[in-house]
């Protein structure tokens, strides 16, 4: 189109333009343009596996085998899969307890990396390696760490007196299901501290000191100054991460694989387990799409506090 | 500043940031260490008297060798790279061009289109692995590197777009209408005026959208099944493991070494990376 354009003669004042590049001159032509290729991209690999999800979620399509309509039934017998629940009450406590102990954690360590001292620079490039090394390579490493006959940690708990005997921690269901959770927690604070150390360095300082001034105590001034400056920004990285840690996948898949027993299924794990190992592609998208409800609320809530901060 | 005594300033500063940062960093402390224990120390139980985990005497190289001429451990370090490197510039590319339009353009639906992107953003890959496997079967790119390339945009192009829209907002008007005044078509002002001067954000988005692609796996372990075309999360995952057996040496190899390349590109531009890392949350 550029091309098309320089290759034309040029008359002085008026310049001669192609048919392209005049019709491109049109904003709504432009925009219509620019956007072309992520809209395909993404009705095709979002949008249409979307409904492709649904009809396969009503039907009882398996590997190989086309399916024919079966209405609710994918959904009926989830319901009553023992295991299904299970998974349910996995994915919301598994939610809950790392959320609250990101977010506490995770504001602990952006107040500690909000003071000034030496090797800070250092210090935060270090911290976030958690979060960008793959997910599959570190949780392995704590698959390694947690292995009952070869533990570390065994090794240092026994050392402190802590315990006397070994500790399986990935064998035990709900000792699986707190390693679960303690990898996630350890792999979710940095995010935490790094976007709402961003968030608290937007606050000036200024403010704290008019607030010490008056004699505020430090914990008064977190309550009344720092916390709610900093609420958007908490918002919207809580609500980003619920969404990514409800419908998480990769760490329950290499700690435990569902196990002990299927007693640490995740929906997505679970989903991976009938979808893809057993073949039953129908009773895997309706376990997939069962997450739909939760994850829609959470970006509605989203959607509307992103455009309440905007309209203020 | 930190203010009042000595004491305080450790109770409160110095032992608690010590303990975030040994936490944080001991699991890959403890992978560098794996890597190069031998295998007779490596087998030791936890209880045995002569169990010394945070040193080895002897280190060793055979993990590393066993890794890299054993298994297809390099074969799968150039997928995973090719991968992330097509879908990262896919992405970049979708992402400038709608960004710009979505933030400078006046035309119908611009709101609703914009929503729409940001919505897609949100869409969790575990929601849409089992259709669109059928999908990627349906249009034959079953196992080939094609499946991510043309998949792994779409959960990069919303975060591009989202970061890329910061960027332009901040550029004024008035440039663009300098370079129409002296003559360039809007085209031109949006390739030579504007993106020029987003170069910063382009940068943040791609190597933000590279560590994405890189650690990207439940694509990956659905829609690749021969050894040679997996990525290193998935060949890791498959491959270094027969039955119940771990061999943990060479994994741990292969967790280290498949995290240099990220690690590299992070640390080499880590403001960039928090910029887009910080971008990506604030909207």
């Amino acid at each position: 189109m550029a091309i098309a354009y320089a290759s034309t003669p040029r008359r002085v004042g008026a310049p001669h333009r192609g048919p392209i590049t005049s019709l491109l001159e049109d904003e709504r032509w432009l925009a219509m343009a620019l956007l072309l290729p992520t809209v395909v991209l993404l009705g095709l690999f979002i949008a249409y596996p979307f409904f492709e999800g649904v009809y396969l979620s009503i039907t009882n399509t398996k590997v190989g085998v086309p399916g024919a309509f079966v209405g609710f039934a994918n959904f009926d017998k989830i319901w009553n899969d023992g295991i299904f629940r299970v998974a349910v009450w996995n994915t919301v406590l598994y939610t809950f307890v790392t959320t609250v102990f990101k977010l506490a954690l995770g504001l602990w360590l952006a107040l500690l990396l909000n003071r000034h001292f030496k090797g800070k620079a250092f210090v935060r490039a270090f911290i976030l390696l958690p979060f960008i090394i793959p997910t599959v390579l570190s949780t392995f490493a704590w698959k390694w760490m947690f292995d009952p006959t070869f533990s570390v940690i065994n090794w240092v708990l026994f050392k402190l007196g802590v315990i006397t005997g070994r500790i399986n921690w990935l064998g035990d269901p709900e000792l699986a299901m707190i390693s679960v959770i303690i990898v996630n927690v350890w792999r979710g604070v940095p995010f935490y501290a790094i976007s709402l150390l961003a968030g608290l360095q937007t606050i000036s300082p200024e403010l704290h000191e008019a607030a010490a001034i008056d004699g505020a105590p430090p914990w008064k001034r977190f309550w009344y100054v720092t916390w709610p400056l900093l609420l958007p920004v908490t918002m919207v990285v809580v609500l980003f991460s619920v969404i990514q840690t409800f419908a998480d996948f990769q760490l329950v898949y290499v700690l435990t694989g569902g196990g002990p027993a299927n007693a640490t299924h995740l929906f997505a794990t679970y989903a991976y387990q009938i979808g893809v190992g057993t073949g039953l592609l129908s009773e895997g998208a309706a376990i997939s799409l069962a997450m739909f409800p939760v994850l829609f609320l959470v970006v509605i809530i989203q959607l509307l506090y992103i455009r309440r901060v905007e309209t203020h | 500043m930190i203010e009042g005594a000595k004491w305080k300033r450790w109770v409160f500063f110095y032992i608690p940031l010590a303990v975030f940062i040994f936490s944080l960093l001991f699991p890959f402390y403890w992978m560098i260490i794996t890597t190069v224990r031998p295998d007779a120390e490596l087998y030791r139980p936890w209880n045995a008297p002569n169990y010394t985990p945070f040193w080895t005497t002897r280190p060793t190289w055979e993990h590393v060798d066993y890794l890299l001429s054993e298994t297809l451990f390099s074969t799968w370090m150039l997928n995973t790279m090719l991968i992330a490197l097509a879908s990262t510039a896919i992405s970049l590319f979708c992402g400038l061009l709608a960004g710009y339009a979505l933030s400078r353009l006046k035309f119908p639906f611009a709101g609703s289109l914009g929503t729409g992107i940001f919505v897609t953003y949100l869409v969790p890959q575990t929601l849409l692995f089992i259709p669109l496997a059928d999908i990627i079967r349906n249009f034959h790119l079953g196992d080939t590197p094609w499946a991510l390339i043309l998949t792994y945009p779409t959960f990069l192009i919303p975060f591009c777009t989202w970061l890329m829209m910061g960027y332009f907002k901040a550029i004024p008007k008035e440039l663009e209408e300098c370079a129409r005044i002296d003559g360039a078509s809007r085209f031109k002002a949006m390739i030579y005026i504007i993106f020029p001067i987003a170069v910063p954000g382009i940068l943040s988005a791609g190597i933000f959208a590279f560590t994405l692609s890189w650690n990207e796996f439940i694509y990956a372990l659905v829609f690749l099944s021969s050894p040679e075309q997996k990525t290193v999360p998935v060949g890791v995952t498959s491959e270094l493991i027969r039955g119940d057996v771990f061999f943990w040496g060479p994994l741990m190899a292969g967790a280290l070494l498949g995290s240099i390349p990220v690690a590299m590109v992070y640390s080499f531009f880590v403001e960039h990376y928090v910029a887009g890392l910080t971008g990506s949350v604030k909207g």
